[in-house]
């Protein structure tokens, strides 16, 4: 019998989630003999016609990672969705939108902008940008097309699980490659993370207090941060009460709060709106001018409670002010 | 579309007479709510709160086999237990029914047809959406105490005791002064029969201080109110009267040898007209009728240098106690009766009027004590400035009263007390009295014909109302005189009247300290300040807090007949209420699933009764449900959403958004 | 323009019962607004409101007690804290502060409804239409 066939792919990603599956370490030679990698242009020179001539659903499994963002990305999604028995999410950007889904609030002409012409490094004096076709004798070349807004990928073709973070942890990895080859996966759609909160695997959760009356928040690099202590105690904004775990409580292990990078669990719909709720709530003041004083403690809500969950939030993108206005 | 599935929702379009269907096209509602999803039937129907449109809803359960049922009328603030009971009859849980608003937040508040229509529609669907996500619950069933409580010992107060107390029940009756009996005490006759005031409320007043089932509290304030209906827990702090109330009999002695021979303070029972010693009695019928010491004005109190003459006078009573401390009771209650009473309007600020700056200026609760013979002249009525009798007195009407400057609303009473206080005043002085008002409101039993009798005495009527009063003559007749501006818009000429003494007929307005009862009891006021009946009509002495009722000028501006019957009326509801030991509450209240929270503690602060609490062995919210009393905030902060509250869950409310949001 | 849709979420006790009283003293305003009953403002979940955009609300307006006088003792603080942050998360998401209102109104206060309503209602005619972007569109530069 031939082994199963895995495949790995990376849209609009930082290659982080790569990394994830390169930190299998040893372990990943036990995935190596259990499968056969078909497809992984990061590290494995296979191509897309070796897919294209494949079976439909001739892959048992594809782990796509990064958000989709252009026309590429979109159409080599399809085709791996196309040849996939089972296709997972892999990782904040893929889930999510992650990252890349901050873009969301800026449009393509903005973004453009930005990156060919006004930062301090840009020099461009043409004001040259790319192009989707170029005509050079008779060939035509093309590019992808980037869109305003970046998706999830579950926005854009159907995904059959999810697995969190930014990256993904290692044995979240391991643990969805053996349920697969066990056939002891959940029902379609589930998120491959415990449905619980960070909070309660918090290894400082015993030092939250009952009412935290918060009179100012903090931002780490301008404070020290006590090893032992829960973070929102402190002052910092930590998102664990609103952040699926599952996560090993990496961020707080390296004395940092958490970010949101595993998304809500299962019965939230906003994850930022949700963490919004439980931070605001906890604000020490009934004086609106007070109540507002602290709330500017956070800097930038949309990328303190959004940080990964733009693209998948109920406005998911900036509205942006009306064409020709 | 025709129900299939589980759900099979009835939808009853009310047209209630025209009151919507004027406004609303109920047919094309009902025709549209027919075709939505898992509706099983739409009626529409005259009048769905009568006998017959609550007998389609139990005949449709029965028939077609509803399992929700939706109701388009009014507020659900009015029908919503009626169609709930309805649901109920016919076998269904009464949750499986929501009300859905399109009267009062639609078709009297909207004039175009199609608009208000377009609305209608949207607001059914929306709960057609909401409504698949309800679920079968039970009300919850509390216990109720039998005690009530009474705040303020006018005569409201007094009558909701005395009523509830010959029923049974235990009541606490609570007065800020030193005796019960309120403004009523002060008055000399009241209208339209001219009985002494004093002589009928005084029998109530010692029947209070005889009931056994009253607890009588004066000097005492309500400093706290917790818990809610049939359970209120209410902390009174009684100051210091520095006169044992149990050992004092009111033999007056220590007033006699009080170190002060005359009396120096005022007089708050006279309005300050006589002076009064540091120890002192309100008046000879104060219940109860002990004496107290005014700590601002007692030497001994003040400076302990006192020859203590009035101690010795108490003799081997020991009635009398320096050491007296503010002492704090808490109660707990079943329902409580507001009957704070009113404040008499200060003419001051109507500098027109020169109250304040003009001697023979009074006000009419100041001459209603110069009128009665207990008062500071013994019932003479004389001038401040000369003590002479008045030959002359004008009475101005609407004194602060339906005056833009001042309160927009008619006091009620005005009218008559003018005309009681312009009958005694001729009958004492033989003075000629003028009274100058808009219009006569006598609308009350015996009152018209008090009018007339007034009219034929030869009191003197001007429809005017006073523009000012002033004492500077222009005339010789006017010399030496008070001169009254007005305006006789009967004859359409400006009258000067020179009178010896003016008499301002003052508004009756809502207490000084209105806005921090209404706080403390949970209750909201009018925009005239007074306190805010639940239903101007159907529910006049309830309140938007359940379990707090209303009775006397708290509530707005009456008469002493109307305050008597408002009382009667809110200890019935009281009685009703306390009578019924127990009673079921909404089961709107708030609970944890276990295996969704991660024991974040964002819950715990929140709950402002201490329903919430932390399992500390399993790292959980708990929520003890007797306690929480549904608002839902923590449900709304817990960033788990492992929180539901019941009869508002998220979906119900997801739900109801989208549907009313949803484009056509 | 189209008439913008205004979803409200009031409280049982004072918003709702204004509303109520403004329909029984048969104050006319505007028929852009939609109420979805709540027993306390602190029930708000700041989900709804994005929800209510997301559905294609034009504007949001949440009606509570005065401070002081909330039902629930604080449940209007509760929302206060969160409208305060909602409101600046979604100015940065290019909602225009108009579009989402707090208010606190009183029982009594129908006429305050009614003037909150016509004024949201006005103020939203002269913005912008909301645009919906669903996430399966796509806007090519």
């Amino acid at each position: 019998m031939s082994k199963p066939k895995v495949a790995f792919y990376w849209c609009a990603s930082c290659g982080g989630c790569e990394e994830a599956v390169v930190d299998l370490a040893e372990g990943v030679l036990q995935v190596v003999d259990a499968v056969d990698i078909c497809f992984w242009p990061c590290a494995l020179d296979f191509k897309k016609s070796d897919v294209e001539a494949m079976a439909d659903g001739e892959i048992t499994a594809c782990f796509i990672n990064g958000a989709i963002r252009s026309s590429e990305q979109l159409e080599m999604a399809e085709l791996v969705r196309r040849k996939s028995k089972v296709l997972v999410a892999f990782g904040s950007c893929a889930q999510q939108g992650g990252i890349p889904g901050l873009a969301n609030l800026f449009d393509l002409k903005g973004v453009m902008e930005t990156a060919y012409e006004t930062t301090a490094s840009t020099v461009n004096p043409d004001k040259t940008r790319p192009k989707t076709s170029h005509r050079e004798g008779n060939h035509e070349l093309t590019l992808p097309e980037l869109w305003d807004t970046v998706h999830a990928v579950s926005q854009r073709i159907d995904v059959d699980y999810f697995i969190p973070g930014c990256p993904p942890t290692p044995k979240l990895l391991a643990d969805a490659v053996n349920a697969l080859l066990e056939g002891k996966l959940p029902p379609k759609g589930s998120i491959l993370s415990p449905n619980m909160a960070l909070c309660e695997q918090c290894p400082r959760k015993d030092s939250k207090p009952s009412d935290l009356a918060i009179k100012e928040f903090k931002r780490p690099h301008a404070h020290m941060i006590d090893p032992e202590k829960c973070l929102l105690a402190q002052g910092f904004l930590c998102m664990g009460p609103a952040t699926r775990g599952g996560c090993e409580s990496l961020c707080i292990n390296g004395n940092m709060p958490c970010t949101g990078c595993f998304g809500p669990t299962d019965q939230v719909r906003d994850q930022g709106a949700k963490a919004l709720s439980a931070i605001a709530s906890a604000v020490g003041s009934n004086d609106e001018g007070e109540i507002e004083n602290i709330l500017k403690g956070i800097v930038d809500p949309v990328g303190t409670f959004y940080r990964y969950g733009l693209a998948t939030s109920m406005l998911h993108r900036k509205k942006m002010p009306a064409k020709g206005a | 579309m025709r129900g299939n599935g589980d759900v099979r929702i009835g939808v009853y379009v009310c047209h209630c007479g025209s009151n919507i269907a004027a406004t609303v096209d109920v047919e094309a509602v009902t025709r549209y709510a027919e075709e939505l999803p898992n509706v099983a039937l739409a009626r529409e129907y005259k009048y769905m709160c009568s006998d017959p449109g609550q007998e389609l809803i139990r005949k449709d359960i029965d028939e077609n086999k509803l399992n929700r049922v939706i109701v388009a009328a009014c507020s659900p603030l009015l029908h919503e237990h009626t169609f709930r009971h309805a649901t109920e009859a016919a076998g269904l849980n009464a949750y499986y029914f929501q009300m859905v608003n399109i009267r009062e937040h639609c078709s009297w508040v909207h004039d175009d047809r199609e608009r208000a229509t377009t609305k209608a529609k949207d607001l059914i669907r929306a709960a057609t959406m909401r409504i698949v996500h309800h679920e079968a619950l039970e009300p919850r069933k509390v216990a109720i105490r039998p005690e009530v409580l009474v705040v303020g010992g006018g005569v409201a107060g007094i009558q909701a005791a005395l009523t509830l107390a010959a029923a049974g029940k235990h009541v606490y009756l609570v007065e800020k002064d030193a005796t019960i009996g309120g403004h009523m005490a002060k008055f000399d006759k009241t209208f339209p029969t001219l009985d002494c005031s004093m002589c009928i409320l005084a029998p109530k007043m010692t029947a209070v201080k005889a009931s056994k089932n009253i607890t009588l509290w004066t000097c005492s304030d309500v400093t706290r109110v917790e818990g809610y209906v049939g359970n209120f827990k209410v902390t009174v702090r009684r100051r210091p009267r520095y006169v044992i109330e149990d050992l004092c009999v009111g033999c007056s002695r220590c007033i006699d040898e009080c170190l002060f021979k005359e009396g120096k303070f005022p007089d708050e029972w006279n309005l300050g007209l006589s002076k009064r010693k540091p120890v002192y009695i309100p008046f000879p019928q104060a219940v109860p009728p002990v004496a107290l010491i005014d700590p601002a004005a007692c030497i001994q109190l003040k400076t302990v240098k006192c020859k203590m003459t009035f101690v010795e006078a108490c003799g081997e009573r020991k009635a009398i106690d320096f050491d007296q401390k503010a002492e704090e009771k808490v109660i707990e209650v079943g329902a409580i009766i507001v009957a704070t009473g009113f404040r008499a309007y200060d003419p001051t600020p109507l500098n027109r009027y020169g109250y304040g700056r003009l001697k023979d200026v009074y006000t009419a609760l100041e001459v209603e004590r110069l009128l009665n013979a207990s008062g500071p002249t013994g019932g003479n009525l004389v001038r401040r400035s000369d003590n002479a009798k008045p030959k002359s007195v004008a009475i101005l009407h609407c004194v602060g009263s339906r005056d833009e400057n001042a309160h927009i609303y008619c006091s009620r009473v005005c009218c008559m007390y003018s005309l009681k206080l312009a009958h005694l005043i001729k009958e004492k002085t033989g003075a000629e009295v003028f009274n100058c008002y808009i219009d006569i409101r006598a609308f009350g039993k015996g009152y018209e014909e008090f009018y007339r009798r007034l009219m034929s005495e030869g009191v003197q009527f001007i429809r005017g109302k006073g523009a000012e009063v002033t004492d500077v003559a222009e005339e010789l007749r006017e010399r030496g005189k008070l001169v009254v501006s007005v305006e006789d818009t009967l004859l359409s000429r400006i009258r000067r009247i020179p009178v010896d003494m003016v008499v301002l007929a003052q508004a009756l307005e809502a207490g000084a300290d209105a806005a921090e009862v209404r706080r403390m009891f949970n209750i909201s006021c009018s925009a005239d300040g007074f306190f805010l009946e639940k239903h101007p009509k159907l529910a006049p002495v309830n309140t938007v807090a359940d379990g707090v009722f209303l009775a006397g000028c708290c509530q707005g501006a009456k008469d002493i007949p109307d305050t008597v019957a408002q009382a009667g009326a809110a200890a019935g509801e009281a009685l009703a209420l306390i009578d019924a030991q127990f009673m079921m509450m909404e089961p709107n209240t708030a609970s944890v699933t276990e295996d969704l929270c991660s024991g974040c503690r964002t819950c715990l602060p929140l709950c402002p009764y201490q329903a919430i609490t932390r399992d500390e062995q399993k790292n959980k919210a708990v929520i003890n449900e007797v306690l929480c009393k549904g608002c839902g905030t923590c449900v709304a902060s817990c960033p788990s959403a492992a929180i539901s509250q019941k009869l508002f869950t998220d979906a119900q409310i997801f739900s109801e958004i989208q549907g009313v949001m949803m484009h056509e | 323009m189209s008439e913008p849709k205004i979803l409200a979420f009031f409280c049982n006790w004072c918003t709702y019962t204004a509303a109520d009283l403004a329909g029984t003293s048969r104050m006319k305003y505007a028929a852009n607004v939609r109420v979805v009953r709540m027993m306390c403002s602190g029930r708000l979940d700041p989900q709804f409101v994005l929800q209510a955009f997301k559905e294609g609300a034009d504007g949001v307006l949440i009606g509570g007690c005065h401070p002081n006088d909330c039902h629930y003792i604080e449940g209007n603080y509760k929302a206060l804290r969160r409208m305060t942050l909602l409101k600046r998360m979604m100015e940065s998401m290019g909602i225009e502060k108009a579009r989402v209102r707090l208010e606190w109104i009183s029982a009594s206060e129908g006429l305050k409804l009614q003037e909150v309503v016509n004024e949201m209602t006005e103020q939203l005619k002269k913005l912008p239409p909301m645009s919906r972007m669903e996430p399966t569109q796509v806007a090519h530069p």
